[in-house]
C-alpha cells in the first residue's frame, strides 16, 4: 500500500514538474530564495527530462526530497541534458561542480567511465551516480546508487512462468548490455524455477554500443510478434521507449506483456492496460531521494555503493490491474527466499 | 574583380542560412516564453575568468577536430559526386580495430601513435572500398551499400568490442577495449596558450588537430593543385565528358572512395588519443552523419569545412551554459538543423543568381543548353554544390 501510495506521489511530482516546464518563462521569475541550503546537480541520461521512465524517476526523487527539506524546487535543482551524440558528459558534471552544486546526481552508468576522476578533481563535492558500481573505485566522495535488477527481474519470470498456459515466455531487451542482461538471467532464472521445462526466447533490439534499441518501438513490435507467433503468451521487456511496440504486440496477439522500470500499467492507454499484467519496478526515485536525505542529514557514507534490492523495496514488481493477486503467494514466497539468500539469482546469462 | 565577385557567392549562401537559422531560432525561443537575447548571450559568453574563457576555446577545438575530419572525408567523394553515407561505418570499423591494434603492441611513441593512425586509415580505406567496388563492378549506388554497410559496420564493431577486443571485466555496465599505452595516446598541446599568453584551461587540448590541419591541407592541394585532383572534379561535374577526354572513371571512383574511406577512418582517433585512450560502448556516436552536415555548409571546400566544423562546435559549446540560463540545450540542435536546411536552399538560390550574373556578362547566349545542369535530371546535390569552386579550376 505504502508502494502505491509513494508512486502516486512521485508520478504526481513528475507531472507537476513537466507542467512548470511547459508555461517556462516563469521560472527564475518568482524570485525568492528557497530556504534549504542544498543545491542538487543533475546530469541526466540520453533523452533527458519527460522520458517517462529513467531519468523522470531520478528527478521525482530530487524534487521529493528537496521540498521535504524545504528548498525551491525551482531554485535549488540544476539539470543538464547531454548533448545528441552524448559527446559533452564530462562537461555538464565538471560544470555542475564548479557552479557549486552539491551534491551532484549522475543518471546512468554512461556516466561511469567518467565520473571517477572529475569527483577526484573537486574533492569538497559529493557526487552520486545512478546504476554504476563504485566500489572498486576508491574515491571517496562518490556514491553508487545500483540496483539488483535480477531480483525483481527473477519475480517478474515467477509471474510470467506461473501465469504462462503455453509454458513458453518471451524477453525483448534494448540494447545487449550488461546491465539489460542483468534483466535477462534473473528473468530466466525466476522462469525456471517454477517451470524448469519453460521455452524462454529472448531478443535484444541492438547490439552493445548502440542505444537505438531503447528508442525502436516499431523494432520492439516486430519482435514481440514474431514471439507471440511462436506461442509465446507473455513478454518482458527492459527496452526503454520500444516497451511501447511490445505492448502494441500484445494487445494485437490478445497477450499478455511485463513493463518495466515504472508501473507502466498507470501510463498506458486503455487497450493496454488489459495486457500489462505487471512491471519490474525498479525505484530510481526512492534511491535518489535516501541518498539526498542522508546527504542532508550527514548520515552519508560515501566512496561505497547504495544497494537498492528486494529488501528495500529498491525492485519489485506492480500489482495494478489485479492480474498477479491471485499468485501473490508464489510471488511472495520467492521473494522472501531470495531476501533470505536461499535462492541465488544469477546476474549473467 | 572576379575573385572578390566569386569569394562573395561562396560565402553569400552560408551568410543567408546562418541568418535565416538565428531568426527561426529566435521564433522558436520566443514561442517557448524565453528571451533570444539571452540565448545570443550565452553563446558569446565564454566564461568570467581567463581559465574559463580559454577552456570554451579548448571545449570548441576539441569538438571541431572529429567534425572536420568527418566532414573532410564526406566532400572527398562529394566532389566526384559520390555520396558517401558510409563514413559513420567506416569510423567506428576503424576505430574500434585501431584502438584495438593500439592496446597489442608495444612501441615506441611516435611509431607507436604512427601504426594507431595508418591502421586506422587502412580500415576505413578497406572499408569504403566495398562501397567503390560494388558500384564499379556491379553498379549498385553507393548510396545503398554504403548505408547498409553502417549497419554491419556497427554489428562487426560491437562483436569485436564483446568478443576479441574486450578489455573491460565481465560485467562491467560499459564495454571498452583494453587502454592504449602510454606511447599510443596523442600529447596534448597546450604548450600554445603559453606561446599566445592566454591562461591554462583545466582541459586538454587535442594534439590530433595538428594532424587535422595537415590532413586539411593536403586535401586542399590534392584537390586543388593535382592531376587527380583535376580529374576527380571534372568527374564530378560532368561524369560523360569526363570519360570522353580520357578519365578512368571506375578507377576514380575506387581511389576516390579510399581516400574518402582514409580520411574517415581517423574521425574517432581525436578522441580516442586524446581523451578516452578506448574504444566502447559509450564512445561517441554519430559524426558520420554530421559529418555530412559539415560538408554541406562548408560548401564542400577544406576551409568552408573547417569554419563550418568551427561553427558547429561553436553552437554545441553553448549546450551547457544554455540549460544553466533555463534555455533547453535543444536550441542548439534546432539552429545547426535549420542552418542545414537553409544551406541547401541558399545554395540553390546563390547558385542561380551567379548564373544568372554570368549570363548577363556573357550576353544573351549563355551556356549551351544541354550543358546546364537544372534541365539534367542526374544532376545530384553534391556535384550542383560543387560549381563555384569548379568553375575557377
Amino acid at each position: 500500500m505504502t508502494k502505491t501510495a509513494a508512486l502516486l506521489l512521485a508520478g504526481g511530482l513528475a507531472l507537476s514538474a513537466c507542467a512548470s516546464d511547459e508555461d517556462g518563462g516563469d521560472s527564475g521569475s518568482n524570485g525568492g530564495n528557497g530556504g534549504g541550503d542544498l543545491k542538487v546537480g543533475v546530469a541526466y541520461d540520453t533523452g533527458g527530462r519527460g522520458d517517462k521512465s529513467f531519468n523522470d524517476s531520478a528527478i521525482a526523487g530530487v524534487e521529493a526530497a528537496v521540498q521535504s527539506l524545504g528548498g525551491d524546487v525551482d531554485e535549488d535543482i540544476e539539470e543538464l541534458s547531454p548533448n545528441e551524440d552524448d559527446s559533452n558528459r564530462e562537461e555538464l558534471l565538471t560544470q555542475l561542480a564548479e557552479a557549486d552544486f552539491n551534491p551532484v546526481i549522475a543518471v546512468g552508468f554512461a556516466y561511469g567511465d567518467i565520473i571517477a576522476d572529475i569527483a577526484a578533481d573537486y574533492p569538497d563535492t559529493q557526487f552520486a551516480i545512478v546504476d554504476t558500481s563504485v566500489e572498486d573505485l576508491g574515491v571517496d566522495n562518490l556514491t553508487g546508487l545500483i540496483f539488483a535488477e535480477e531480483q525483481g527481474s527473477f519475480l517478474a519470470g515467477v509471474a510470467a512462468a506461473s501465469k504462462s498456459v503455453t509454458g513458453h515466455i518471451g524477453f525483448v531487451g534494448g540494447q545487449q548490455s550488461p546491465l539489460i542482461e542483468k534483466f535477462e538471467a534473473g528473468y530466466v532464472a525466476g522462469a525456471e524455477a517454477v517451470k524448469p521445462d519453460i521455452v524462454v526466447d529472448v531478443t535484444y533490439l541492438s547490439p552493445a554500443g548502440d542505444g537505438s534499441g531503447f528508442g525502436d518501438p516499431e523494432g520492439g513490435k516486430v519482435a514481440a510478434q514474431g514471439m507471440y507467433q511462436a506461442g509465446a503468451d507473455i513478454v518482458f521487456h527492459a527496452a526503454g521507449g520500444s516497451g511501447e511496440g511490445v505492448f502494441e504486440a500484445a494487445v494485437e496477439a490478445g497477450q499478455r506483456a511485463i513493463g518495466v522500470d515504472s508501473d507502466q500499467y498507470l501510463s498506458a492507454s486503455p487497450d493496454q492496460q488489459g495486457v500489462i499484467m505487471t512491471s519490474m519496478l525498479k525505484r530510481v526515485d526512492l534511491a535518489v531521494e535516501d541518498y539526498l536525505n542522508s546527504f542532508a542529514d550527514d548520515s552519508l557514507e560515501s566512496g561505497t555503493d547504495i544497494l537498492n534490492d528486494l529488501s528495500t523495496e529498491g525492485v519489485g514488481l506492480s500489482e495494478s490491474g489485479g492480474y498477479i493477486d491471485d499468485i501473490q503467494d508464489v510471488i511472495a514466497d520467492f521473494r522472501q527466499q531470495i531476501i533470505d539468500g536461499d535462492v541465488e539469482v544469477p546476474t549473467t546469462p | 574583380m572576379t575573385a572578390v565577385r566569386r569569394v562573395g557567392s561562396a560565402l553569400l549562401a552560408p551568410a543567408i542560412a546562418v541568418v535565416f537559422a538565428v531568426v527561426i531560432t529566435a521564433l522558436v525561443i520566443l514561442l517557448i516564453g524565453e528571451n533570444p537575447s539571452t540565448a545570443l548571450r550565452v553563446l558569446f559568453d565564454f566564461g568570467d575568468t581567463p581559465a574559463q574563457q580559454t577552456q570554451s576555446i579548448v571545449v570548441i577545438l576539441n569538438r571541431a577536430v572529429p567534425l572536420f575530419l568527418a566532414g573532410l572525408a564526406v566532400s572527398v567523394a562529394f566532389r566526384m559526386g559520390l555520396f558517401n553515407i558510409g563514413v559513420e561505418g567506416q569510423y567506428r570499423m576503424a576505430t574500434v580495430l585501431a584502438a584495438g591494434a593500439g592496446a597489442a603492441v608495444a612501441l615506441p611513441a611516435p611509431l607507436h601513435v604512427l601504426l594507431i593512425i595508418v591502421v586506422a586509415m587502412a580500415v576505413g580505406a578497406l572499408w569504403a572500398s566495398i562501397v567503390a567496388i560494388l558500384k564499379v563492378t556491379r553498379g549498385v549506388s553507393e548510396v545503398i551499400s554504403s548505408i547498409m554497410l553502417n549497419f554491419i559496420a556497427l554489428g562487426i564493431a560491437s562483436w569485436l568490442l564483446t568478443g576479441p577486443l574486450r578489455g573491460s571485466e565481465e560485467g562491467a555496465a560499459i564495454i571498452t577495449t583494453e587502454d592504449l599505452p602510454e606511447s599510443g595516446r596523442f600529447p596534448a598541446i597546450n604548450g600554445l596558450f603559453d606561446v599566445v599568453g592566454l591562461a591554462q584551461p583545466r582541459g586538454e587540448l587535442y594534439g590530433f588537430l595538428l594532424v587535422a590541419i595537415v590532413v586539411g591541407i593536403a586535401i586542399a592541394v590534392l584537390l586543388k593543385r593535382t592531376r587527380f585532383g583535376f580529374d576527380l572534379r571534372a568527374t564530378g561535374l560532368s561524369p560523360s565528358a569526363a570519360t570522353a577526354s580520357g578519365i578512368d572513371a571506375r578507377g576514380m571512383v575506387l581511389k576516390t572512395m579510399l581516400i574518402s574511406g582514409a580520411v574517415a577512418g581517423l574521425i574517432g582517433l581525436p578522441d580516442l588519443m586524446g581523451r578516452t585512450h578506448h574504444f566502447g560502448t559509450e564512445f561517441t556516436a554519430g559524426l558520420g552523419f554530421l559529418g555530412i552536415a559539415v560538408a554541406l555548409l562548408g560548401r564542400n571546400s577544406p576551409v568552408g569545412i573547417a569554419f563550418a566544423a568551427l561553427l558547429f562546435a561553436f553552437l554545441d559549446r553553448a549546450a551547457v551554459p544554455l540549460q544553466f540560463a533555463d534555455i533547453p540545450a535543444s536550441v542548439v540542435t534546432i539552429i545547426q538543423g535549420t542552418i542545414v536546411l537553409a544551406v541547401v536552399v541558399a545554395n540553390e538560390i546563390a547558385r542561380q543568381l551567379t548564373r544568372r550574373r554570368a549570363e548577363r556578362d556573357t550576353g544573351q547566349g549563355g551556356p549551351p543548353a544541354p550543358e546546364s545542369p537544372s534541365p539534367n535530371p542526374t544532376g545530384t546535390a553534391g556535384s550542383r554544390i560543387d560549381e563555384p569552386q569548379g568553375a575557377g579550376a
